[in-house]
């Protein structure tokens, strides 16, 4: 997934292989992971898709089904792998990550402390941001999600930079070999202020934390907590708005014919379709958005706070 | 109380209010060390606070049976006159020591919650002992910094619109990286910053002069960073087939030893493109998106992951016809376009709400992810 092994970075010469991870594009909102095997196929709406058919291919490229359907093949980031993995809980998504990234200050050679691991969405990205050098220790109580966490990071590539430790942070707190070697520490706990006497042992000084909680009344215990020895303590809530972004044709209002006013949008192909078929007294086309009727009006509160420094 | 982003701490010197303060006294401490206005026989200096282990929380309480019925608002709650502290400055009084009394001589202090009088003694401690606290400039720091104070300078990018921009462009170490920064190198500061000196962050511009990257000095990169930011212009590099040569460096006193005059770069691929796009200040004056999109077009498929930046609604055309543009391109996939949301929240005992002002925009990200022509 990352462009750190020279040989498997993205570039003119680098092809689909037997054994890499594709990203099978069907929608924005219809995406598969899959391990392309020589033997294996691919059967879904479409039809069936031949995995030798993709080998030697460049990432990026639109396949064909034995019915003529396709998908197209992308190479795997982080933010596309929090869209395809498999949800063992409640993840993390787009916007809270980069926040947390930012907010938390991780450069590449940061080391990371992270509980839970949950599905793994947050640690992707969290090893991306501290690869090639630095290192990511997450931590879940729950024996099976973190070998299912393992396995995940197996096939994206980051074995290297993630290990998942079997552990409950509420009761136990990080184990005594980080104390005082974490540059930041994530916490996505049901109970974090148990943790947090553990996050300031753990902690470089001037060090971050910060802790994720889908309830308020989770962030005002752990901001009461927090105020023995962090500072900087801030909450902030980030969520985004999409957009629909269409074309639409402004026909001219006819007044013998009653006349429509202006026709649905439509999307750009779509378009071009109609155009061969011949509407031609219409004006050209506008180009219109409207934010998405629905979206995420909630997922947590993300509670930010550094290691007090002492003189 | 946040201090202004300084180059360089050595012998610079720093306004708060009306008076300058060295900044020796900061050199060997600390980043998070807390600092307090004072003055002394030098005249202002600021020193060090030794912060209190454990402050006592005071005991708030909802059910506090005070209010503000007493309170009437005809300025004579407060006996003590500039005058009086003008004095007692001169006399020498820390602000400390203004603070309590002014307390002291406030008629209403007693008869106020617990709440406001924390808010009273907050309020007058900002204005007669300011604090310093140092922070390590980091890219969010030095956004949130410019944001509250010059939000025109980096085209109002906001952080999260930041941290969205580099999250989407998949900036990692060991990418190559196009930006077109046009908000004074924030952009370029902020890529380099998350490839740790590994990979390049091409600086790409319209016509003969490089687009100022000032603000990466604020980055405190070392020369390994330094020597991965390159200037070039996007002519260049559109003609380039197997080489790009890299003429320019940074700024030659952006850091210490940065001048890049004729050093070659292998291939002129790039992982992703970053384009950040003021409309609002430069209307016609160059679209370096487009020229940016044609460049994507010679890029590897799915390498180049384009995430941009602009400040108009997608209604009013920047980010929609460039949306138009990616979907005509034919090459785009995944196109999102996506406007951040931030919000801050006061979390006190018994006195959580959202913060009273917010930021009410953050410009808007388009992304996408390039797929095969074929």
């Amino acid at each position: 997934m990352l462009p750190t092994d020279p040989a498997k970075r993205l570039s003119f010469q680098r092809y689909v292989s037997d054994g890499d991870l594709v990203i099978v594009y069907e929608r924005h909102d219809n995406m598969k992971a899959i391990k392309v095997c020589e033997s294996s196929v691919l059967q879904n709406r479409f039809g069936v898709f031949k995995h030798s058919d993709w080998i030697g291919k460049p990432f990026g490229s639109k396949v064909f089904s034995n019915k003529g359907g396709f998908v197209y093949l992308l190479a795997p980031t982080p933010e596309l792998w929090t869209l395809v993995l498999s949800h063992r809980t409640q993840i993390l998504y787009i916007a809270d990550i980069s926040f947390v990234i930012m907010y938390l200050e991780i450069v590449p050679g940061c080391l990371v402390l992270e509980s839970g691991t949950g599905s793994g969405s947050l640690t992707t990205s969290l090893a991306r941001a501290v690869a090639p050098s630095g290192h990511v220790y997450t931590f879940d109580f729950h024996e099976q999600r973190a070998a299912s966490a393992r396995e995940d990071f197996e096939r994206t590539g980051l074995s290297s930079l993630v290990t998942v430790g079997v552990r409950d942070i509420q009761g136990e707190g990080f184990p005594n070999e980080f104390t005082g070697k974490a540059d930041s520490v994530f916490l996505d706990l049901p109970q974090p202020w148990l943790a947090i006497p553990s996050v300031g042992k753990m902690l470089k000084q001037d060090g971050i934390l910060c802790s994720f909680s889908p309830c308020i009344e989770q962030v005002q215990r752990s901001c009461e907590t927090l105020r023995s020895n962090f500072t900087d303590i801030r909450t902030f809530e980030v969520l985004i708005r999409t957009y629909e972004v269409r074309e639409v044709k402004m026909n001219r209002f006819q007044g013998n014919e009653g006349g429509s006013i202006e026709s649905l949008p439509c999307k750009r192909r779509q378009r071009s379709n109609e155009e061969i078929n011949g509407l031609e007294n219409s004006s050209p086309p506008v180009v219109m958005a409207r934010p998405s009727s629905e979206a995420r009006g909630h997922t947590g509160y993300l509670t930010f706070a550094r290691l007090k420094c002492v003189l | 109380m946040a201090a202004r982003v300084s180059h360089d701490p050595f012998g610079k010197t720093l306004k708060i209010g009306n008076k300058t303060y060295s900044l020796q006294p900061l050199i060997g401490c600390h980043f998070g060390s807390l600092f307090q206005v004072e003055t002394g026989g030098n005249g202002p200096f600021l020193s060090p606070v030794i912060q209190e282990s454990n402050q006592e929380e005071k005991g708030c309480k909802i059910d506090d049976p005070k209010d503000n019925r007493a309170l009437v608002d005809n300025n004579t709650a407060q006996t003590l006159t500039g005058d009086e502290i003008d004095v007692m400055r001169r006399e020498g009084a820390t602000g400390n020591e203004i603070v309590e009394a002014l307390i002291a001589n406030s008629a209403t202090f007693d008869k106020k919650t617990s709440f406001s009088q924390e808010k009273y003694r907050l309020k007058k401690q900002k204005k007669y002992a300011p604090r310093v606290l140092l922070r390590r400039p980091f890219a969010r720091s030095i956004c949130e910094t410019y944001f509250k104070k010059y939000p025109t300078r980096i085209g109002f990018l906001r952080v999260d619109s930041l941290s969205l921009l580099l999250s989407m462009a998949n900036i990692t170490a060991h990418s190559d990286v196009l930006v077109v920064d046009m908000i004074g190198g924030l952009l370029t500061g902020a890529v380099a910053e998350r490839m740790g000196g590994m990979g390049y962050v091409c600086n790409t511009y319209i016509g003969v002069n490089p687009y100022p990257i000032d603000i990466v000095r604020m980055f405190n990169f070392s020369d390994e960073i330094c020597k991965r930011i390159v200037q070039s212009p996007l002519t260049e590099l559109s003609a380039c087939e197997n080489e790009i040569s890299l003429q320019h460096g940074p700024p030659e006193d952006s850091c210490n030893t940065v001048s890049l005059s004729n050093e070659k770069l292998a291939s002129p691929t790039s992982d992703s493109v970053i384009v950040e796009r003021i409309w609002i200040f430069k209307p016609h004056n160059g679209r370096p998106g487009y020229g940016c999109l044609d460049y994507c077009q010679r890029s590897p498929p799915t390498s180049v992951v384009f995430s941009s930046f602009c400040n108009l609604p997608p209604i009013s055309s920047a980010a929609c016809n460039m949306h138009a543009q990616f979907a005509a391109w034919e090459n785009g996939n995944w196109i999102a376009n996506a406007e951040p949301w931030l919000r801050e929240y006061q979390v006190l005992p018994s006195r959580t709400h959202p913060h009273m002002q917010m930021s009410a925009f953050g410009g808007y990200i388009l992304t996408g992810t390039r797929i095969c022509s074929a």
